[in-house]
Order: C-alpha cells, then structure tokens, then sequence
C-alpha cells in the first residue's frame, strides 16, 4: 500500500500538487501578486514528468496558450489574481463557447483595478460568473483549507473535463499564502476524470454535435480535422447566422450545467441540523465562520455554518432549504455585498444580512459572532 | 498590361491545381469582396503546403479576428478561429502541447501587429516553430475600412477621413528585430513567388513571418482613389515593390520608397519547442 | 506544326464562384477574357497561351486552364 505524504505546503504550491495529480500537463500563464507561486511551482514540476509550461508575454496570452494546448489534448491551467483575471476573460469566454475544458485559478486580491495586491479580497466572486460578456455558463469552486485547494483544484479539472468547459478555481489570498499540513494522496485516491475518447470515424465526428448533452471533443492532429471559432456556430463547428442553431447552440452550452447541478454543487454543512442562526461563507472567511459558530454555540446560541465549495452555479437549493428552517443567514464575504445578494435571492423566510469588508484584513470571529448574536 | 510568367513558368509552375484536394466541401464562395487579395493568398498558401508534402492531420491553421482570419473556414485542416490579436499564443499552446504538428498562422495586419502587437513580437523573439503569414491590406476591412498600423501616411481611411496623420509600422523590420529567424515579404500579384516564398517558410524551424501586400478594393480603393482592384495590384504590389534580389543592380530612383520583396532574413537559431523538449529530456531523468 | 492542329486549351469558369473582380481580363496578356455581366467569359479561346495568369492571380478559385 502506498502511503499518504504529509507536507507542510502553501496553498497556492497545494495547487500545483492538485493540478498535477489531475493530470495537467501544460501550464501558460504571467506572474502576478498573489497567485505567481502556481506558475513558479509548475514550472518546476511539469519539465520533470514531460509537461510543458511556458511563461507568456500577458494574462491574455496565458489564457489563450492554455486552451490551444487543451485543444491539443494537454489537460491546461492557467493562474492569476484580479487584474489578470478581469484581462482573461474575453478568453475565458471564448473556452465556453467553443467548449474547451480549462481551469483557471484566481488568487483573490483587493480591487478594482491594481488595488491590494498582497491582502485578501472575495470581491471576484461576480466577476467569476458575469466578467465576460454574453450569456454563458459558470462553475467555480471554492477552496477554504490547503488540502481542499489540492482536492478541489483536482475537482476543478474533472469538473472542466466532464462538461468540457472552464472552471475556475476561487481562492482568496489568505489561503493561497496560507501554510497548512496536508495530505498528500497517492494516485488513485482521488477520482480523476479524463477526456472522454472520441472514436467514432472522422466523417461522422461533429465537434458540437447536438445528438449528445455534451459532445466529446477530439484533441486537434488526431485525425478529425474540423473547425472551431467562438462565433455562433453549428453542429460542424461552422460559425451561423441562423436564428434557431444560435438560439440552440447558446441554451446548449447552459444545460449542459443546469440539468447537472446536484453533480456540480457541494457544500459542507457545520451544526446546521438545529440551527436557528446560518452563517454562509467561502474561503478564509468561511475559516472564521466556523469558529464563530462554536463559540456561539458554546455560549448557548444555535448557529450552524453553510459553506459552499461550488460557488457557480450558486447552490440555490441548499440556501432556501435552510432559508426554511432558520431565522437568519448571515453572510460575513470581503467585499462590499457580492454572495449576499444571491443569498438574498434564494431566501424564502430568513432574514439576510452581509458583513462587508474592504480594507485588507480578514473578518475575524468576533464580527461574525456580534452578528450572530445581533440576529438571534 | 501585364507580362507574362514565361519567366516563372520555366521552374516548372504549379498551375492548375486541385485546390479541392485542402478546401472544404460547400464553403465557397467565400465571404472576401469582389477582388479582394485575400483569396489570391489563400490559393498560393495551398500550393506551398501541397509543395511541402504535409499532411492535412497534421496541420493546425490558426487565426485571430478580421477578414483574413476567415480563411481557416475554408480549408480542410484542424483549423482554429480564435479572438482578436490572440491567434499567437492559441497557435503557441498548440505547437507546444503537439510539436510534431505543423502550425500556421493566417492573421491581418491589424490582427497582428495593433491588437495582437505584444504577442507578435514575443512569438519572434521565442523563435517557436510557427508560419506566419501576415495579409496586409493596411486597413480594417472587416469593420468598415477604418486605417490599420500598416495604412501609409495620407492614406484615407473611415477613421482617418483627413488622411492618416500616423506612420506605418514595417512588419518585416519589426519581426526581424524581435528575433524571427526567417522574415520575407511576397504580394499577392507576384503570386508565384509568393508561394515559393510561404514554401521556403513552411520549412524553416523557426519563427518565419511572411508579410503579404495584397489590395482591399473595396475600403482602401475606393477611399484612396485606385481604380480597381488591378489598379492596386500593379501601382501598389507591382510598382510599390522591388525584388531583394534585383535592388542591388537597379539606380537608386527605381528603389526610393518601394518595399522590399523575397526572402529579407534567414538565420538559425534554436527553435523554442526544441530547446524545452531537450530540458524535459534532461529533467525527466532528474539531473 | 499547322495552326489547324493547335489543340486549344479548355477553359473552366466556374459562374457560381466568379464575382466579376475582372482581375483576370485585366491581366490576360492575350486578351482571351472578357467581363459579361458580372461573370468572366471567353471571348478568344485561340489566343490563350496556357499561361495560367487568371488562375494564379484569380482571388475567388473561379477559372482554371487545362490542356
């Protein structure tokens, strides 16, 4: 039997780990505060097992170098934090529309523009499903612990390979620096989706067939030559201007997500069987979330802790099920009211309320406690 | 009006050619403007990748945004339409995920060297295996005839309605300075030579860049007054040219202000794919 | 060799493809072609001289010269 690897690893190095044990192979990016360790630590490790990794002249060219390697049949990733995040995104909705699997990491800083590079910040949590234009679909996930950035950074791979689309992979910058034991698993321990096979015979390979939910992509140089564009297209690949295969080909590439969501979504759920006060949190906020919920509870108030590792699609489901049994859901998240609003939205009963902050430093447990008590 | 090829014609000329051996079943016409170079470009490109003997797998032709970034559409490779100015880094994740694959670069003048400038320059400087050929048609013909970094001083143009105040980039020069390794300019009218010119490109290891001058009649014609599209065939790609390998023995006044046409620069330099397989070699057996 | 039994090159135009851009009667050394509309025609067929300038220099993949 092989045995686990315990290390002392930082979260975004955890990432690395995670994205190598997917099975990614090839790495394009540009450094940026505070996710540039992703791109150091992969550019050590992929040489070393025959990947590739390249360092390219902006955030686009990362983003782009890393869905042409995709389509070529290497599992892709690229990492960022905010400014590069916002310059990807024309790209990353090119990988939606011409359905590529991608992953990529954001490293949340303080915003908007330059910002705080080196503080914490959740305030891309929007922008990771309506930063680029049009309609499209969303997934992104949601790490609070080291580990969980290994676990869910290997998710995020399985998760783009299955739907074949991007995923990105939400972080903020407390965890990414964040230094934590963790266990390293040996193969096999944690599922790992591969590409789905084309076999079919090259002239009846249609890379957005319609026939399928989600149709298997062929890596470009293995036989089936066809085109891809991110304008509308048809079956064929082909770009159209026919209302119907339009209209068709853009509630496709939404479905294809929404009729998975129970496969997509997860969350972990902290004393909420009994709870009368919910806390709702993600990454390092979250952390603090769940220590107010047991300091809460041990002075006597029933507070339970909802923490979504799948922030896109939002788990609409599990807040108005627990909008149903609590009195309040209190949303602590460093940004100005970003989870919040969704929150609210999906609340059937319960009252909504946000802890917002902006100036660098985490939300600690006594602000979410206050709140707690304030709500009780 | 014109001479004859007699003199091309003795090294064996490559015309008629099946062109339906590359192109796709049912996508002519294509969507180019009556005598609009792009097509004429497209036909010698064909001609220098059946010459090179490549196999239709194995070629990646990529593309950004604009007129002739249409032309993967049109042919029978594994072909990719990306965004405008990212055609570059597309086509490097490609050649470095598959470097085995042949990978080509169609891109205009705008797509190139304004929106895509950055990834231009760093494509050459890496020296990664890529063919790039650069239309230039010095404007934006896919948005309605706006100046592009190629339109010369003067030149007419929707968003230079009292002629163009900005100089003109020299594509050649700029790829050469990055660190391309092969650089050539052909024009749609030298049409055979311009195949042999892309031909010599698709051989070189390397980062070769081939800028070809060929005429938007329809924006850049009419607003700068050519009568049609022959007009500007022969006063811009014709007279506005002179061969590399004729300019030593003209007189200075033949040469004054025309572009240079042939193969401008070749030298040999290690090629970016093959230098990152040789550290994989060497870190995969943990030295 | 007879002028009679000069063997005279078959022209293809493809009219579905040709958009009358007259590229290919402007550089006709021989003045074979002429523009019908907004098609090419053959106006010579004698005076070709197979040197396959409409072809090479034809944008829209609409005239070919065989033997």
């Amino acid at each position: 039997m092989v045995e686990n690897k315990r290390k002392l690893l930082q979260g975004n190095e955890a990432c690395v780990e995670g994205a190598i044990y997917a099975g990614c192979r090839f790495y394009a990016g540009y450094p940026i505060t505070p996710s540039t360790e992703i791109a150091e630590g992969m550019s050590v490790r992929l040489p070393k097992i025959g990947g590739r990794f390249i360092q390219m002249e902006d955030e686009i060219g990362g983003i782009a170098a890393a869905i042409g390697g995709s389509l070529a049949g290497l599992k892709s990733l690229t990492a960022t934090s905010g400014p590069g995040f916002s310059l990807k995104q024309e790209a990353l909705g090119y990988a939606c529309i011409a359905e590529i699997p991608l992953v990529i990491v954001n490293v949340m800083r303080g915003g908007p523009s330059t910002g705080y590079p080196t503080g914490p910040s959740q305030s891309d949590i929007m922008q990771a499903k309506w930063g680029t234009h049009g309609d499209h679909p969303a997934i992104a996930v949601t790490p609070a612990y080291v580990q969980e950035i290994h676990s869910e950074t290997v998710r995020a791979f399985n998760l783009a390979e299955r739907f074949r689309t991007p995923v990105v992979v939400l972080y903020d910058e407390t965890v990414g620096h964040m230094r934590e034991p963790i266990i390293l698993p040996p193969p096999g321990a944690l599922e790992v989706i591969d590409r789905e096979k084309v076999t079919c015979k090259p002239d009846e390979y249609f890379p957005y067939d319609e026939r399928f939910e989600i149709p298997p992509l062929a890596p470009f140089g293995t036989g089936y030559r066809f085109h891809v564009t991110g304008l509308n297209h048809k079956k064929d690949g082909f770009p159209t201007n026919d209302s119907k295969q339009i209209g068709a080909g853009n509630e496709r590439i939404m479905k294809k997500i929404d009729n998975h969501l129970d496969e997509i979504w997860k969350n972990e759920e902290v004393d909420l069987a009994d709870a009368e006060i919910a806390v709702f949190a993600i990454g390092s906020t979250a952390r603090s979330a769940r220590y107010a919920v047991k300091e809460a509870r041990s002075q006597g108030i029933k507070a339970g802790l909802l923490r979504p590792l799948t922030i896109w699609p939002f788990p609409d489901k599990a807040v108005t099920e627990l909008s149903k049994r609590v009195k309040a859901i209190i949303v602590p998240e460093l940004n100005l009211g970003q989870m919040v609003l969704e929150v609210q939205r999906c609340s059937k009963k319960a009252e909504v309320t946000g802890i917002h902050r902006v100036d660098g430093e985490p939300i600690n447990p006594g602000q979410i406690i206050e709140a707690i008590k304030k709500a009780r | 009006m014109s001479t004859p090829v007699s003199a091309e014609k003795k090294e064996k000329i490559s015309v008629p050619f099946d062109y339906n051996k590359y192109l796709r079943p049912n996508k002519l016409p294509h969507i180019w403007c009556p005598g609009c170079g792009h097509g004429i470009v497209l036909k010698a490109m064909l001609r220098a990748i059946d010459k090179a003997g490549l196999e239709k797998d194995n070629i990646a032709l990529v593309s950004g945004i604009g007129c002739s970034s249409r032309t993967p559409g049109y042919v029978d490779f594994n072909t990719l339409h990306t965004l405008h100015g990212r055609a570059l880094p597309f086509a490097t994740g490609i050649k470095m995920a598959r470097p085995d694959m042949k990978v080509i670069v169609v891109t205009g003048d705008g797509d190139a060297l304004a929106i895509g400038g950055n990834h231009f320059i760093h494509a050459c400087r890496r020296n990664i295996d890529l063919t790039v050929l650069v239309f230039t048609n010095a404007v934006y013909g896919m948005t309605g005839g706006q100046y592009s970094p190629t339109s010369p001083l003067g030149a007419i143009a929707t968003t230079s309605r009292y002629g163009n105040v900005e100089p003109p980039f020299d594509t050649c020069e700029i790829a050469k300075a990055a660190g391309a390794t092969f650089v050539a300019r052909g024009t749609a009218y030298h049409t055979l030579e311009l195949e042999k010119t892309i031909h010599e490109a698709l051989a070189h290891k390397g980062t070769s860049v081939v800028d070809i001058l060929d005429a938007c009649p329809t924006y850049f014609g009419r607003m700068n007054k050519y009568k049609s599209a022959t007009h500007m065939m022969e006063t811009m790609e014709k007279d506005g040219t002179v061969s590399v390998k004729q300019v030593d023995k003209l007189p200075a006044d033949k040469v004054q202000g025309k572009m240079l046409r042939g193969v401008l620069h070749k030298i040999e330099r290690p090629e970016y794919c093959e230098q990152y397989a040789s550290l994989v070699q060497e870190k995969a057996q943990g030295k | 060799m007879g002028e009679a039994a000069k063997k005279l090159p078959n022209i293809v135009i493809n009219p579905k493809l040709c958009k009358g851009c007259s590229i290919c009667v402007d550089f006709c050394p021989t003045n074979v072609l002429e523009m019908r509309g907004t098609c090419v025609a053959v106006k010579d067929l004698a005076a070709c001289t197979r040197c396959q300038l409409c072809d090479l220099r034809c944008p829209d993949f609409a005239i070919q010269v065989f033997d």
